[in-house]
């Protein structure tokens, strides 16, 4: 008996991988939809990208529920879909329960950290990023003084905070930062409102560049911004067109280039820890003709050379999740 | 703090307190009448959503405030249907109407808009303008008065000075007219409403579409004045709040605008953690602030500060026979 099942086990794992070896990649996407302008839509981008260069197909599912996560993991799997790809820290407990028991299947997990063989956790350096939009901002700042608003107050959205903070401070060490965050719930996402009267409080501090790291509620700050005629700083998708020449840049989260390559990599892809950074291409700043007009040469060139200096580790920017604390900012 | 801090910080409380004194004068009118209505912050998101969205396709913030008040009515009829003329319980009504919103506005505004559940941005005559009252510039240079007549009085959108205007206006129907006086005793005791021959249900009915009418401009005023477009679930408790801003002022017109101006102050505050610390000396967590209505609701509600009588005959459906 105990034989029978290791064969049929056998067989059933080689039929497993030789389905997977056909297989199509998959993507899950969270909760905020396919076309939310920002998070789950790079993903899509980065899909869409993979699909039109290698002329390959994928197949996707938009969850519904939050009941759903672990259904359509399993659902993907059983398929025989490999790698399947997944945006949003809010798979991680669903995929810890689910990994093992496909062990000859890829998965993908952008914003949160799954140990698992089989298993790969991409993570973005935001601090890195914020940094370099950070040195934009105190160099488009005529009073000095600078803006951060963040949405629901969590380690990941100081971290955001903290490397905008020493961006600022790295090219004017004088300049006044002033942080505030929206609330400590979820609905700290999405209240504009707030996110409006948290702008206008900084401009009547004196802020003349403001960055929203806060979903939904940055909608609000960067309309306040425009209607009072400051400069923002949007997030994680380029936003410099929602206000043309009012929005100073974007920082970038490339969860398309995440996505991309772990299509491009394939079943079996390398697992593990994989950090996304300046280095590679991870987070970076948006430049086009909507902001072309407000960034000069000089500001360019300076954040490019910041850059550089990240990416080849000369440059090191704290990390509020390392330590939980801030050099250049207390909250 | 200089004294153009202090304005700064009156003129956001102004901003602030504005959606959560309508929301607080629609329950007042709802729960005088007998009828509770926990479903305020539902009716704000579907007016906040539909008058964006009707701005947003026709160009006109009138337009949009019109369909932003048929939303918030529609609800409202919903809510009088279940919990008046089938005389369900009126709490589960109210909860079924904010998930209702919730889920409803998302849906509508992905398949109308594709933009992720989100209204595009409104442009030019789709938004209600700040209003500059006459003189403000010339007398903005008059000391102490200029600037509160022209940075804290003059520079909001109409909705305010509506909103303002619906306290005395709310204080005249309840204790001044034949249509208050019942109003408020079909909400303490409707058997003798119904003696007197008056109907009931017609009262209640009317007392939930004013509700309607006033959450209506409350959610249009968050969407087309305060903000240039809808984002899903916008409204961000500012319903729950009005509600213990309408505990808080034990179901009076003058305290609720008193009640809403303080949890204002409070959310002004909470953007200036600086001028807390500038007056106080200590550093105060915004989160304490964001808590403080809550804390101070429980408090009243506890009985420290007088005691908040709700309408006797709230909650409870009427039936006419036995």
């Amino acid at each position: 008996m105990t034989l029978m099942h290791k064969i049929l086990g056998a067989t059933a794992a080689m039929a497993l991988s030789a389905g997977a070896a056909l297989a199509e990649p998959a993507l899950i996407f969270d909760l905020g939809g396919k076309f939310d302008k920002s998070f789950n839509e790079a993903a899509f981008n980065g899909a869409t990208r993979w699909a039109n260069e290698t002329g390959e197909t994928f197949r996707e599912i938009e969850l519904q529920s939050e009941a759903q996560r672990e259904q359509a993991l399993r659902r993907f799997a059983e398929a025989g879909s490999n790698p399947i790809v997944m945006a949003g820290f809010a798979f991680g407990d669903a995929l810890g329960q689910v990994a093992s028991d496909y062990p000859d299947t890829s998965f993908v997990i952008i914003d949160m950290v799954v140990d698992a063989p089989n298993v790969r956790s991409v993570v973005f350096n935001e601090h890195e990023g914020s940094y370099l939009v950070g040195m934009m901002a105190a160099e488009a700042s005529e009073s000095g003084t600078v803006g951060f608003i963040g949405g629901m107050d969590i380690p990941l959205i100081r971290k955001f905070a903290c490397g905008y903070a020493q961006g600022v401070k790295a090219v004017n060490p004088d300049a006044t930062i002033i942080a505030n965050m929206t609330g400590t719930t979820p609905a700290a996402w999405n209240d504009p409102v707030k996110g409006s009267e948290l702008t206008k409080a900084q401009i009547n501090q004196g802020a003349d560049v403001v960055y929203a790291a806060a979903g939904g509620t940055g909608v609000g700050v960067l309309q306040t911004a425009a209607d009072e005629g400051i400069l923002s700083i949007g997030v994680d998708s380029n936003q410099n067109y929602l206000h043309p020449g009012k929005v100073l840049t974007s920082m970038l989260k490339r969860v398309d280039n995440a996505v991309f390559d772990a299509f491009s990599d394939g079943p079996g892809l390398e697992t593990g820890f994989q950090i996304m950074g300046i280095a590679n291409g991870g987070v970076g700043y948006a430049m086009d003709e909507n902001n072309a007009s407000l960034v000069n040469d000089t500001m360019k060139a300076n954040v490019d050379a910041a850059a550089a200096k990240i990416a080849s580790g000369e440059l090191a920017v704290h990390d509020y999740m390392s330590d939980d604390s801030c050099p250049e900012l207390s909250f | 703090m200089d004294f153009l801090t202090l304005i700064q910080l009156l003129d956001s409380t102004v901003r602030l307190a504005t959606p959560l004194l309508l929301a607080c004068l629609a329950g007042l009118f709802s729960e005088r009448a007998g009828i509770f209505d926990i479903g305020l912050e539902g009716k704000m998101l579907a007016a906040a959503f539909f008058s964006a969205a009707i701005a947003a396709l026709t160009g006109s913030v009138w337009l949009g405030l019109l369909a932003g008040i048929a939303a918030s009515m529609s609800l409202s009829l919903l809510h009088g249907l279940a919990s008046i003329t089938f005389r369900g319980n009126q709490l589960i009504s109210g909860v079924a109407i904010n998930f209702l919103a919730a889920g409803l506005t998302v849906l509508i505004a992905q398949d109308w808009f594709q933009q992720g559940g989100r209204t595009p941005s409104l442009m030019g005559g789709g938004r209600f303008e700040p209003i500059t009252l006459p003189f403000a510039e010339a007398l903005a240079q008059v000391p102490l008065l200029g600037p509160i007549y022209s940075e804290l009085i003059s520079g909001h959108s109409i909705l305010v000075y509506i909103a303002f205007a619906t306290v005395p206006l709310t204080w005249w129907v309840l204790y001044r007219t034949r249509f208050g006086l019942r109003l408020r005793a079909v909400g303490e005791n409707p058997a003798a409403v119904d003696t007197a021959g008056v109907s009931v249900v017609a009262l209640r009915y009317a007392a939930v579409l004013i509700c309607g009418v006033l959450c209506g401009i409350a959610g249009a005023y968050l969407s087309t004045a305060l903000q240039a477009g809808f984002v899903k679930d916008m409204s961000a408790g500012r319903g729950f709040i009005a509600l213990a801003a309408l505990i808080f002022a034990k179901w009076r017109p003058w305290y609720a605008l008193y009640a809403t101006l303080l949890f204002g102050l409070f959310g002004a505050l909470e953007t200036r953690p600086d001028v807390i610390e500038a007056v106080i000396g200590i550093r105060v967590q915004g989160q304490l602030l964001g808590a403080l209505p809550y804390i101070m609701t429980v408090i009243i509600l506890a009985g420290f500060v007088g005691k908040a009588i709700p309408p006797r005959a709230g909650g409870t459906p009427y039936v006419k026979e036995r």
